[in-house]
């Protein structure tokens, strides 16, 4: 079976701060991989390493090589227009355009120049349906985004993510915003669409990357310290450091 | 108690010191309505100037003003807007960006009359425009620049950054995601901001003065070479009269411009209005 995504020996720097060291991880198709790690430890950054939403980041630098799909994702011909078609991202906090529910969903299409009704309208409705949001606002597209909740908001931020049918889905805590009835609907969403996609999802929480997760990596101080299956990691950690963090005793 | 006491203190100083302005204003603005408003018709509006106060309006005047604010906005809010685009989005880090953003904070502070003599060295001497409007247009657009330009950035700062990342992490380019998502959403304040360099700009006496306003024009401007009068022109020009008569006159055409200024003013506030029940964070 093939890797969809592999990192090898990746390091990053901020300036003179070594933020990841040597990361090397290899992730299959339609899994979900959690990462856990206290605050600093260097999830997000590798997260955010996946869609090159590091580049904007004064003084980031990085080695090492990222491939999806066994392509380099930083080489030089690469461009990242294309990169995040492929990779999707949900933040931490929902974050809707200040548009329609419609526009908010078809953007991603808008901007590569689709502009043919039909097909936005299409898209739109199926995106929505996966995002388990279609029911609750079929009726109000033309309503302002902002006027949803925090959990339609980021569901609606799932659905403009679908819409331009990435293979990657990267989580950036995508529900620690969230009241506990809308952290079930989104986790049940990825359960969904595990069968797509391929879903990487930071979280703080541990009792969800062990609800959600087939494999959890534990960072700790920009290393990867242990990457197992979710299960080993919460039952039968090899590493100390992950014993002690899954175990409360630090974090 | 002396805290008490202190604070009081300084809320009634804070009270008097607001009022005191206000007063001010107020003084001002009755003793020109009163000097006047009895002046005012349409036949004011509509007549050209002339040596006998009864007869003389300020229509030229106003033509002459329409004109300038009118190249003014053409020229100014393109240059102006872009360039707040660029130190905000693109020049960020640069050592050069650095130095322009304080000149451009420090040009907002420079006289007026200074943009006037430099329009003249530049724009009527250097160019040969002459004493035309577009000479004029261009003097004050130097000026009211820095203003449009600090309006943008703070608008376009005021955009969440949480939007650029959702706009990016879709795929979109960076000019995507200023014209499709950051500028609509700072819309607002850059008009504001737009129309606020206008209307300092319709009081600006000094820098025209220096750069060739006339103060007697029997005629409207035809073209952007032609010459030109301005409101607040024909305003000194009245008031430096001996006739009283003329006093009166500009005492209505004061009420005039302050009408102007004011409507515009308004005009902004309502547009800010309406842009954040658009666009709600």
């Amino acid at each position: 079976m093939s890797y969809k995504l592999t990192a090898d020996h990746v390091n990053v720097w901020y300036g003179n701060f070594h933020a990841l060291k040597d990361i090397s991880i290899r992730i299959r198709p339609n899994t979900v991989t959690a990462f856990i790690g206290p605050s600093g430890c260097g999830k997000s950054t590798f997260l955010r390493l996946i869609n090159r939403m590091n580049d904007y980041i004064d003084g980031f630098r990085m080695d090492g090589h990222i491939l999806i799909d066994e392509k380099n994702i930083y080489a030089k011909r690469v461009r990242v227009e294309e990169l995040r078609k492929e990779v999707g991202m949900v933040f931490q906090k929902p974050n809707p355009f200040p548009k329609t529910i419609f526009d908010n969903v078809v953007y991603g299409l808008t901007i590569r120049g689709v502009k043919d009704k039909h097909t936005l309208e299409e898209a739109c409705e199926s995106s929505l349906r996966q995002a388990a949001l279609w029911d609750e606002v079929k009726d109000n597209l033309k309503k302002s985004a902002l006027a949803l909740s925090g959990g339609q908001q980021q569901r609606l931020c799932i659905a403009r993510t679908l819409a331009v049918k990435p293979t990657v889905i990267l989580m950036d805590e995508p529900a620690s915003a969230l009241d506990p009835i809308s952290t079930a609907k989104i986790e049940e969403l990825i359960a969904e669409l595990k069968q797509h996609y391929t879903i990487i999802i930071v979280t703080h929480n541990m009792q969800q990357a062990a609800r959600i997760s087939d494999r959890t990596a534990f960072f700790y101080l920009g290393e990867l310290v242990e990457f197992d299956t979710t299960v080993n990691i919460f039952t039968a950690p090899k590493e100390e450091k992950t014993q002690s963090y899954i175990t409360g005793r630090f974090g | 108690m002396n805290n008490r006491l202190k604070n009081n203190l300084f809320k009634y100083w804070a009270i008097t010191c607001t009022l005191f302005g206000i007063a001010m204003l107020l003084i001002f603005l009755i003793n020109i309505v009163i000097d006047g408003v009895g002046r005012l018709d349409w036949n004011f509006i509509t007549d050209l100037p002339s040596r006998k106060p009864e007869l003389a309006g300020i229509y030229t005047a106003i033509m002459g003003t329409v004109w300038i604010l009118g190249l003014t906005a053409i020229i100014a809010i393109p240059i102006g807007v872009a360039a707040g685009i660029y130190l905000e989005e693109y020049g960020k880090k640069s050592r050069f960006a650095n130095i322009l953003e304080i000149n451009i904070t420090n040009l907002a502070g420079i006289p007026s009359i200074i943009y006037g003599i430099l329009g003249l060295e530049v724009f009527v001497r250097m160019f040969g425009l002459g004493n035309s409007v577009i000479a004029g247009a261009l003097t004050l657009s130097l000026l009211i620049l820095p203003i449009i330009i600090v309006a943008t950035r703070e608008a376009i700062k005021a955009v969440p950054k949480t939007i650029r990342e959702a706009s990016f992490a879709l795929g979109a380019t960076k000019w995507q995601t200023i014209s499709q998502q950051i500028l609509p959403a700072a819309g607002g304040g850059v008009v504001t901001g737009v129309i606020l360099a206008l209307s300092r700009a319709i009081g600006e006496t000094a820098p025209l003065i220096v750069v060739g306003a006339l103060t007697y024009v029997p005629f409207v401007p035809q073209s952007p070479m032609d010459q030109y009068s301005v409101l607040p022109m024909q305003i000194f020009n009245w008031i430096s009269r001996p006739e009283k008569e003329f006093a009166t006159n500009a005492a209505a055409a004061i009420i005039v411009l302050l009408l102007i200024t004011f409507i515009m003013n308004g005009f902004a506030i309502y547009l800010r209005n309406r842009w954040q029940k658009k666009v709600k964070w």
